[in-house]
């Protein structure tokens, strides 16, 4: 039994007739087996809506008829925790899946907390605060049929939606005694006798229900139907369009513009310069590369908008240096020559082990620039008046764009709304949210509700995104092939790349981690699991090299060093942020399951990755044949330990993206600039993976745990790279830089 | 401005637009139909891809003055009660993430499986390969088609 405190507000079986519309809405586990017709299993279980709600607290209400809503607090941006939270809250509840309709939160921040898209960390976050929800919900229902059945509340017990008193023979469904316990008292007023526990016991794993099952996407039968759900979807009544024109470059800002042509073409309202940010403007972290001034155009239709931004002359000046990639890439390489003045963690005397090696290893690696690209442009839709400001749209950090618009739009935060929808892809760059304060000052000065759009060219080329990267790595061996020293030195375009904790650090006695950061004038942000996304690659790659030179398998030399963390870690263990054992299960676990050595694989060129970030453990074997600079990967297996899997038809779907999406990225990728302006603006020339270059066959294996849920959005992405270099090295027999590895061409001989 | 009477997923729709405006934003800004995405503007990614007659066109490129009295079919037309076999061997993959480009991608391979009904995997890769998936749902997305062909073993 576990017994947590709850924190939950007071308030309960509040009856909310103006919640209640009656009718039919349509359940989403209707299509839990399509194999029949979809239509008639739609038809069998269309949920009647309830003629009453009663919100037993902020993330559920039951209806009288046993419908349950359950609010999924967290942003949606593809990583399914709209399906996931509701199913934590529903296992609590002890309900039926089947009758659980799910709506998105709107930004509440007294009933939520962290409604944030970031870091992997909605379930590992939410975990308790969701459980908690559905398990008071329950004990109050449990505790409003003890009174109306005069027996004792330990004697009653739940099932389904159902609550049971197994000696007296009664049954109640939960919106019957929601119902019930409601009438009790005034309505709006909490019953008396039915309080909110301040203690609550929570299930064991092992009588989960929903919680480790295949549940569908709650929005699965919209998608595939084209229904509205996205921010670029919305459309209101008098909404006008609105679009930006920004600097051409970092490091310019507006100066002037000559609109008067542009302005009389068909259907556009206004164009003018707008002040996003004024200097006292009190922004925040999401703000990021927030541009202050740029132009406005506010028209009736996208194309029209757009024909005006053609037609439209706009000056700039320049305000600071004009970067290239020429200049990043010396700039970087002349940094990672450098010592910074202070080691990350230094133990042991690396120096003096590399004198006494028998063998040093070093190599650099290298990685561009990346855009986000999320396949819904930036977007939001806002209506400002002087009472109110309503903002709708795709954002990974509604909280601090709320505030922001405190300062920007000078008024209280009980006067805006700011409301989630499904984003259209969010990798991070919708954590940046200048286009949220962007369209709110855009309509405040036009008097109008409006829906601000990025073209794909505005989106690429004005973006925060993933630095650029440089690491270098030594090694040193023992005549036995011990590794005796390990340095890595990383740079990076506003950050610094080394996570000094993470392993080997803790698995090496004599081992430096250093790290520096470029400062640059363009704009860099998180991008899916930032830094681990190209540093994990770069020193599983390096440590294939070291294994290599060590005369071990790639697999035996890690599990070695791994072995040395668990029984005999230097320096502090408790420094070091993972724990060897899971990792070493990941990899033991991957090399079972591809049959790491057998040669079943005849033809194929396999290589091994395994890393940990976001709090989980991922190791991944992939083979491949190189056809021509391309690799054809044939299969990857790849084991997770994120502790309970929520939902594993869902999570597996994440863990096969994020390998697609490191596969892509590492192969075919990169953003260059010119004199501060990035080289591509759209897919013609940023080149991002295809269904033809995507592995054939992914097979996922979840390490089967008790552990609170952990990370699952972006573990599975970074240490890919590092499993496709190492296959590319097996192919070819040359190793991998630099990132994209479709232009890393061997040096020209002769 | 001209006024054009257009065939959208077997309903008469007239409107009054510039000749060289896109069927994208015709359907999405002038007719509401917005399970039609925008996603690049030059026919790189497939999120706007529709119907002409039977092929699949990138709608983004596409003049509403070259539509002429072809029949246009979008996402919300492709069926009536979102039983068509791609959308469900869609549901049944549980393919989507974000679920933006798929409206593009279900077009896609329905317009495949017309004109091939049993497609072999390499056409299957190959028909697909016009639309991007930022979230890298390619190998549901080639099982969804594969099974929707009744072609799966």
């Amino acid at each position: 039994m576990t017994l947590v405190k709850t924190k939950l507000g007071r308030r309960a079986f509040i009856k909310n007739s103006s919640l209640a519309s009656g009718g039919l809405v349509l359940g989403f586990s209707w299509l839990a087996s399509c194999k029949d017709t979809v239509a008639e299993k739609a038809m069998a279980s269309t949920l009647e809506m309830p003629k009453e709600w009663f919100e037993i607290n902020g993330f559920l209400k039951i209806g009288e008829n046993g419908v349950v809503t359950i609010m999924s607090p967290n942003p949606e941006i593809g990583q399914n925790v709209k399906t996931a939270m509701p199913m934590i809250v529903a296992e609590e509840l002890d309900v039926d899946w089947k009758n659980v309709i799910v709506e998105q939160a709107p930004l509440n921040t007294d009933v939520f907390t962290r409604q944030l898209a970031g870091g992997s960390q909605s379930i590992r976050a939410g975990w308790e605060g969701l459980r908690m929800a559905g398990a008071t919900a329950r004990k109050m229902l449990k505790d409003a049929a003890a009174k109306a059945w005069n027996v004792p509340v330990d004697e009653i017990t739940t099932e389904g939606g159902m609550l049971h008193h197994k000696s007296s023979g009664k049954s109640a469904g939960y919106g019957e005694m929601a119902s019930a316990a409601a009438k009790v008292d005034m309505p709006n007023e909490t019953p008396d006798n039915i309080e909110v526990p301040e203690e609550i016991e929570l299930k064991e794993p092992k009588d989960f229900k929903i919680i480790g099952t295949d549940r569908m996407n709650v929005d699965g039968a919209k998608i595939v139907t084209g229904k509205p759900l996205f921010g670029i979807d919305t459309q209101r009544e008098g909404m006008l369009i609105a679009m930006i024109v920004h600097p051409p470059a970092f490091g310019m800002k507006y100066k002037s513009m000559d609109a008067s042509s542009a302005k009389s073409m068909a259907g556009i309202k206004d164009i003018f310069p707008v002040v996003v940010y004024p200097e006292d403007a009190e922004k925040q972290w999401s703000d990021g590369g927030g541009i202050a001034e740029l132009v406005a155009i506010v028209g009736n239709s996208t194309w029209e908008c757009m024909q005006a931004k053609k037609a439209l002359k706009v000056e700039w000046e320049q305000v600071s240096r004009l970067e290239s990639s020429k200049y990043h890439d010396e700039a970087l390489t002349e940094l990672l020559n450098k010592a910074p003045d202070e080691p990350a963690r230094k133990d042991g005397d690396v120096d003096k082990a590399f004198k006494n090696a028998a063998k040093v290893v070093e190599s650099v690696y290298t990685a561009p620039y990346l855009a986000h690209n999320t396949m819904e442009p930036m977007n939001f839709f806002a209506h400002v008046t002087p009472e109110k400001a309503e903002l709708l749209g795709p954002i990974q950090t509604p909280e601090f764009l709320e505030k922001t618009l405190v300062s920007v739009l000078g008024m209280p935060a009980e006067k805006i709304d700011v409301m989630m929808t499904r984003m259209g892809g969010g990798f991070g760059r919708r954590l940046y949210g200048p286009f949220g304060v962007e369209a709110a000052v855009i309509s405040q000065k036009i008097g109008a509700p409006i829906k601000l759009v990025y073209t794909r060219e505005d989106d690429m080329t004005q973006g925060t995104y993933r630095p650029s990267y440089k690491v270098r790595y030594k090694a040193g061996l023992d005549d036995k092939g011990n590794l005796i020293a390990w340095h890595v030195r990383g740079v990076g375009t506003n950050d610094d790349l080394v996570f000094e904790n993470r392993f080997p650090a803790g698995a090496v006695d004599n081992y430096l981690a250093e790290k520096h950061s470029l400062e640059t004038n363009i704009t860099t942000g998180a991008w899916r699991a930032p830094r681990s996304n190209f540093i994990a690659g770069a020193e599983q790659a390096f440590m294939d090299e070291v294994a290599e030179a060590a005369g071990k398998d790639p697999i035996e030399f890690r599990l070695e060093l791994f072995d040395r963390a668990i029984k005999n870690p230097v320096g502090d263990p408790e420094k070091n942020d993972y724990e060897p054992e899971r990792y070493a299960g990941v990899l033991k676990l991957v090399k079972e399951k591809a049959n790491w050595n057998s040669d079943a694989n005849k033809g194929k060129s396999r290589g091994v990755s395994a890393y940990f970030c976001h709090n989980s453990y991922v190791a991944q074997v992939m083979d491949l044949t190189m056809e021509g600079d391309t690799p054809n990967i044939d299969k990857v297996w790849c084991a997770v330990d994120c502790g309970i899997v929520i939902n594993p038809l869902s999570a597996r779907n994440q863990v096969e993206g994020g390998i697609v999406d490191g596969v892509g990225h590492a192969t075919y990728s990169a953003l260059t600039f010119e004199d501060g302006k990035p080289d591509q603006s759209n897919f013609d020339k940023y080149r991002l993976i295809r269904n033809m270059e995507a592995p054939m066959e992914i097979e996922t294996f979840f390490v089967d745990n008790e552990i609170d849920p952990t990370g699952l959005g972006e573990p599975s992405l970074p240490p890919i790279s590092g499993a496709l270099a190492n296959a590319m090295y097996k192919a070819t027999g040359r190793r991998y830089y630099n990132q994209p590895f479709i232009s890393d061409k061997p040096p020209l001989v002769g | 401005m001209a006024a054009y009477t257009l065939n959208i997923n077997g309903k008469t729709q007239e409107v009054d637009v510039d000749p060289s405006t896109p069927l994208l934003w015709v359907l999405r800004d002038h007719l509401k139909l917005v399970g039609t995405k925008y996603g690049c503007g030059i026919a790189q990614c497939g999120a706007c891809t529709v119907h002409l007659d039977d092929t699949a066109i990138r709608s983004c490129v596409t003049p509403v003055s070259s539509v002429g009295n072809q029949e246009v079919t979008t996402i919300e037309g492709l069926s009536e009660n979102g039983d068509h076999p791609v959308q469900k061997a869609w549901l049944e993959e549980d393919v989507p993430q974000c679920g933006y480009c798929q409206a593009g991608q279900i077009m896609s391979a329905a317009a495949l499986l017309k004109k091939n009904p049993a497609p072999s995997d390499a056409e299957i890769e190959s028909a697909m390969n016009g639309n991007i998936c930022r979230c890298g749902t390619y190998l549901r997305i080639r099982k969804a088609v594969k099974s929707a062909s009744g072609t799966s073993s």
